[in-house]
């Protein structure tokens, strides 16, 4: 069993993502404003987007560009020198994603509020029960 | 309901902090995802493809087929953003506003006014009156021609620095956008129009699955792009260092109309005559 | 990677985060949005993923913040909570 300090000092990435994803979550469940509800989704994006990217990092490798020089280009290759590149082609599918959604769900905030005159849950769904027959 | 949610995000914290003793060390060489196939990428990446940016290579030609999806993805968001906000122009707004340019005087010309002619010293300005600025508008017309040059310039050296397609494709789309903030949305409006921009969109999505179909046709599965060498008459290996570039000028292209097209739909809520 | 630097741009990461669900004033979410984008990107960047990094810094603080912007200018500001 390794030290409490040892312990920390290899793991403090995950817990910077919990807390983030915690924070995301908040943001959803709680909060009355939709412009707010939207911030915390995009919080929460991101916070995965981190947890992918820190998996991928390996100690004392470099970027994942070849390095080559002009002319050569028979010299091996070895997997341990560069990070992982598979994780961050995902996360650039993610990322797009992410910004594709958050331009939808605006519009969806826009037409909400072009109906019912504002953009706090609550007073929607008074306003809801009110014009709804018995 | 927010101390609830307090406490159940707190208990799900819990959870997450308990299984993240499982998780292997951060920086680890030998953790399960850097076993199996990255390697392989890694290694190979510059004798198959001849691109040393391994995650351009990844992206397109590896897993081209994610890629495509994904550029289909950012098309339909912009079309549902269309079909939610767009209003179509019934009739022109009865008050007007117009500025003297030499002067500075401000008219606003009521229902059933005379227009002032169309000549350059009448210049219309939305409703929601903004002061005229001259030094955002020049410095913004100034910067512009730059930004998209840079995003060109990312969009072709993909292959060998970070960037590609889509990063060259969103900064080419933040440059319209500063235009159109800067200036009118109506004089942005006036150079690229929705209907261009939505025919960008559908366009850059053709040229990435064209490419697969023309693959096809030339004998090998769909977005292999080695059997592209014939037609342009280089070997194998440079023929997938041409088809990644082909595909990374699609995805740029549709990537920059679908955010032009999204902001103006956000910003004028649908109507399209005024901005921010 | 240094590893000083890493948690100093992670405690501003969580700062940014936090501010930005709880101000009041819908026009300073978004920039603090923007904000926390890019110390997200620097965060990436330190941790070596170069092209996911350029993407966000393009993406997340260019044209994620200019459509909050514009969303927040057609509605309202003010929020209760």
């Amino acid at each position: 069993m390794e030290s409490i300090g040892a312990i920390i000092i290899a793991k403090y990435n995950y817990w910077g993502v919990i807390v983030l994803l915690l924070v995301g979550l908040y943001a959803m469940v709680a909060k009355k404003n939709l412009v707010k509800k939207i911030i915390g989704m995009n919080i929460f994006q991101t916070a995965i987007i981190l947890f992918y990217v820190s998996i991928g990092a390996k100690k004392g490798a470099t970027i994942p560009i070849i390095l080559h020089g002009p002319g050569d280009s028979s010299h091996a290759v070895h997997a341990a020198e560069y990070i992982n590149p598979l994780p961050h082609v995902l996360m650039l599918t993610a990322i797009v994603v992410s910004v594709a959604t958050l331009g939808v769900a605006l519009a969806l905030a826009l037409k909400i509020y072009s109906q019912y005159g504002t953009l706090e849950e609550n007073e929607i769904s008074d306003k809801i029960m009110e014009s709804e027959p018995g | 309901m927010k101390k609830l949610g307090g406490i159940a995000i707190l208990f799900l914290g819990g959870i997450l902090f308990y299984t993240s003793f499982d998780f292997p060390h951060w920086g680890d060489g030998k953790s399960p995802a850097s076993q199996h196939v990255s390697p392989y990428y890694i290694e190979h990446a510059i004798e198959d493809t001849s691109v040393p940016n391994i995650v351009t290579a990844v992206l397109a030609d590896y897993r081209g087929y994610d890629t495509l999806f994904e550029t289909a993805v950012i098309f339909s968001a912009g079309l549902a953003c269309f079909f939610l906000l767009r209003v179509p122009k019934r009739k022109a707004p009865t008050v007007r506003f117009y500025r003297h340019l030499p002067t500075g005087v401000t008219l606003r010309i009521e229902k059933g006014g005379r227009l002032p002619e169309k000549t350059r010293e009448f210049e219309r300005i939305d409703s929601v009156w903004v002061p005229y600025d001259l030094i955002i508008a020049m410095t913004c017309r100034l910067v512009v021609p730059f930004i998209q040059l840079f995003a060109l310039y990312v969009i072709a050296h993909g292959h060998h620095s970070p960037g590609g397609g889509f990063q060259g494709g969103v900064i080419f789309g933040a440059a319209i956008i500063l235009f159109a903030i800067s200036n009118n949305l109506r004089r942005s409006l006036k150079r690229m129009s929705e209907r261009t921009s939505a025919l960008f969109g559908s366009l850059g999505v053709m040229i990435y699955a064209g490419t697969g179909i023309f693959c096809m046709l030339m004998g090998a599965s769909f977005l292999n792009y080695s059997s592209l060498a014939s037609f342009f008459g280089v070997d194998r290996i440079t023929a997938r260092s041409l088809g990644i570039l082909i595909v990374e000028i699609g995805v740029g292209i549709a990537v920059t109309a679908v955010m032009v097209w999204i902001y103006y739909n956000l910003s004028s809520a649908g109507k399209q005559d005024e901005g921010l | 990677m240094i590893w000083q630097l890493d948690i100093i741009v992670l405690s501003m990461v969580m700062i940014c985060g936090i501010a930005a669900i709880s101000i009041k004033d819908l026009l300073g979410a978004g920039i603090l949005f923007g904000a926390y984008s890019f110390m997200m990107c620097l965060l990436w960047s330190i941790m070596g993923a170069v092209d996911v990094a350029f993407t966000e810094a393009s993406v997340g603080a260019g044209v994620s913040t200019v459509f909050f912007v514009a969303a927040v200018f057609r509605t309202t500001r003010r929020t209760k909570d």
